[in-house]
């Protein structure tokens, strides 16, 4: 069972073709990690799979809807994290989360103690009513993971999570990630780290516009003859001619 | 999911001491001293004298100029020279030039000549004070007319006097003019434009793409972004209220609820309108240029300072668009002469018009897919 399925999938800009011809599929419950150098087109092609921008050709199913005919349906089932901080900053976390759970429609009397819960998890409990822009970058990124999937959706969408972020702080976010696939959300993720490549059950890679690779970790080490990720992304991006932005 | 998002709207405005202030204080020092100082009412003219007679007639005349309150008596100078000087140097705004025989002619002929002299560069104090000192000149004349009169035949000349009324303001005071309107400026700055500005500042955080992912249906997201504002607006327009009446005295001849009633269809097409630009506009400070823009041009083609009828005709065509027009018209109306329902039909058919107009644009252009 596909939860993405992409086939020819492309947005132009005016003469610029951001996302040339993309085709591949994600499972259910999978880690799947889309890299590329900046530029690449990875955010404009997650944003088509999100129903923000809408394709120029090109099809693609996400969580059983038609991004061309159903992008509300398909809203209604994903989570998506920006790669730049979006929760309220002067909201609180609970009024954050509150806010978020409401619109995706849970009800009521369930959202406090799923709040909680979570908060209790996260080890968030004594700044729930702490201002959301008095947190630091990681407790931030941890928290707007944790409301994009607050409403349980098949799938989540990741763009970068983890720029700018300490080294552990980026550990415990993966741990949440893998929490999260446990829990059978589709975890689509974009990164620069090649650690957090490593992570993923498969990766493509975006080089202009096009997936040139697309296969679990260990295959493309295999495949592009080196003994890491770094490696496999180096001898990829280096056929690239757009410039980085 | 509306309950929600207006649950963090007013949560967003009562926690920012910003919205605070712009809700309360602002309107309150607007209403409270903009109308003083809008006050179109000429005084403190200064004037020159020459007084080449120096008879008891000409010391008369100027005795008589400058007891009416409206001149102050700068200088009296030798010559004319002199006097223009002052002009020159903007210390005076007329100038009043008494010739050598004003006596003598007057006696002998009947008549006698008298110059003015007018600083124009601010027109209108150099219009109202020329007006102000011919009537008075005029007043002098016919009252040296009647005193040289035999008694007997003082009831034989034509003469005849204009007696003004002012109606529905008779004091012709300028708070009682400005106040209705400057209300409605009001509104339009926190039912209009505040809601526009917090949408493209939204858009620029990037909070509205996060809300865009979410299945939060248009309508509902714009209604969570206006409802807040028009409480406020209705809150903006009761201060207003009392305001009026405890600074100003001024108490609304017909009912309070035409007004609250045209309000809430005016405050319906203005927030459209906001909405319209929050559409277009990518960042707050383009946002922000467009309302300048906009409040300039609402502030001169509306009739709030200068009246519409005396506009040039494509300056009224124009104003045939600007909403803020018909809700001054109303506020006016309903404030002086105590108008009802029907007679501003014209008004609230033109302020539906304008609120569906500018409320249909809003919802089709705004996209929650790019």
């Amino acid at each position: 069972m596909s939860v993405v399925v992409t086939e020819g999938l492309t947005k132009k800009f005016g003469h610029f073709t951001a996302v040339d011809h993309i085709s591949f599929e994600v499972g259910k419950g999978e880690i799947f990690g889309f890299l590329g150098a900046n530029g690449a087109g990875k955010t404009t092609a997650m944003r088509m799979l999100c129903g923000l921008s809408k394709p120029t050709s090109g099809t693609g199913i996400v969580a059983g809807f038609d991004i061309h005919k159903n992008p509300e349906k398909i809203k209604r089932n994903i989570g998506y994290m920006s790669q730049k901080f979006s929760l309220y900053e002067d909201l609180t976390v609970r009024e954050n989360i509150r806010l978020y759970a409401g619109i995706y429609g849970i009800r009521e009397k369930e959202i406090a103690p799923r709040t909680d819960l979570l908060l209790e998890e996260l080890e968030f409990s004594h700044e729930k009513n702490a201002l959301v822009k008095s947190l630091p970058l990681g407790w931030k990124q941890k928290l707007s993971f944790s409301v994009a999937i607050f409403h349980d959706p098949g799938i989540v969408f990741l763009d970068e999570p983890t720029g700018g972020v300490d080294p552990s702080t980026r550990r415990q976010f993966w741990e949440l990630i893998y929490k999260a696939a446990d829990r059978g959300i589709t975890v689509f993720v974009t990164t620069h780290y090649m650690d957090e490549a490593e992570y993923c059950n498969r990766v493509s890679i975006m080089v202009d516009g096009r997936i040139d690779a697309l296969d679990s970790p260990r295959n493309l080490r295999k495949t592009y003859e080196s003994d890491t990720m770094d490696g496999v992304f180096h001898k990829l991006a280096r056929k690239a001619k757009r410039q980085a932005d | 999911m509306l309950k929600y998002s207006i649950e963090k709207e007013f949560k967003q405005i009562f926690r920012n001491p910003f919205m605070k202030r712009m809700i309360v204080i602002f309107p309150l020092m607007i209403l409270l001293f903009l109308p003083l100082a809008s006050n179109f009412e000429i005084k403190n003219i200064n004037l020159v004298v020459v007084d080449n007679d120096h008879s008891s007639y000409s010391r008369q005349l100027i005795s008589k100029i400058t007891s009416s309150g409206y001149f102050i008596l700068r200088e009296v100078s030798l010559n004319y020279i002199s006097a223009l000087k002052a002009i020159e140097l903007d210390t005076a705004d007329v100038l009043l030039e008494i010739p050598h025989s004003f006596e003598k002619n007057l006696v002998k002929e009947k008549q006698s000549d008298i110059m003015l002299s007018i600083n124009a560069v601010n027109g209108t104090k150099g219009a109202f004070g020329s007006s102000y000192l011919s009537s008075i000149i005029r007043d002098f004349s016919s009252q040296v007319a009647i005193q040289w009169l035999p008694v007997s035949d003082s009831n034989q000349i034509p003469s005849f006097q204009i007696m003004t009324q002012f109606r529905f303001n008779p004091h012709m005071k300028y708070p009682v003019f400005m106040v209705p309107a400057l209300m409605v400026m009001l509104m339009t700055i926190i039912c209009g434009f505040l809601p526009a500005l917090n949408i493209v500042g939204e858009k620029e955080k990037g909070t509205l793409e996060q809300m865009n992912v979410t299945p939060v249906k248009k309508l509902t997201l714009i209604l969570s972004k206006l409802i807040p504002y028009w409480v406020s607006g209705f809150i903006v327009l009761t201060i207003g209220f009392l305001i009026a009446r405890i600074v100003y005295k001024l108490i609304p001849a017909g009912s309070i609820f035409t007004i609250y009633a045209f309000s809430s269809v005016f405050i319906l097409g203005i927030s459209g309108f906001g909405l319209v630009i929050s559409n277009y506009g990518k960042s707050l400070q383009q946002a922000m240029f467009m309302i300048f823009f906009f409040i300039i041009t609402f502030i001169f083609l509306s009739g709030l300072y200068t009246s519409v009828s005396s506009m040039p005709d494509w300056a009224q065509t124009i104003s045939i668009f600007v909403p803020l027009k018909y809700m001054i018209e109303v506020l006016r109306m309903v404030y002086l002469k105590g108008s009802s329902f029907g007679d501003l039909t014209t008004q609230f058919l033109a302020l539906t018009g304008f609120a569906f107009f500018f409320n249909g644009w809003a919802v089709l252009s705004y996209r929650k897919v790019s």
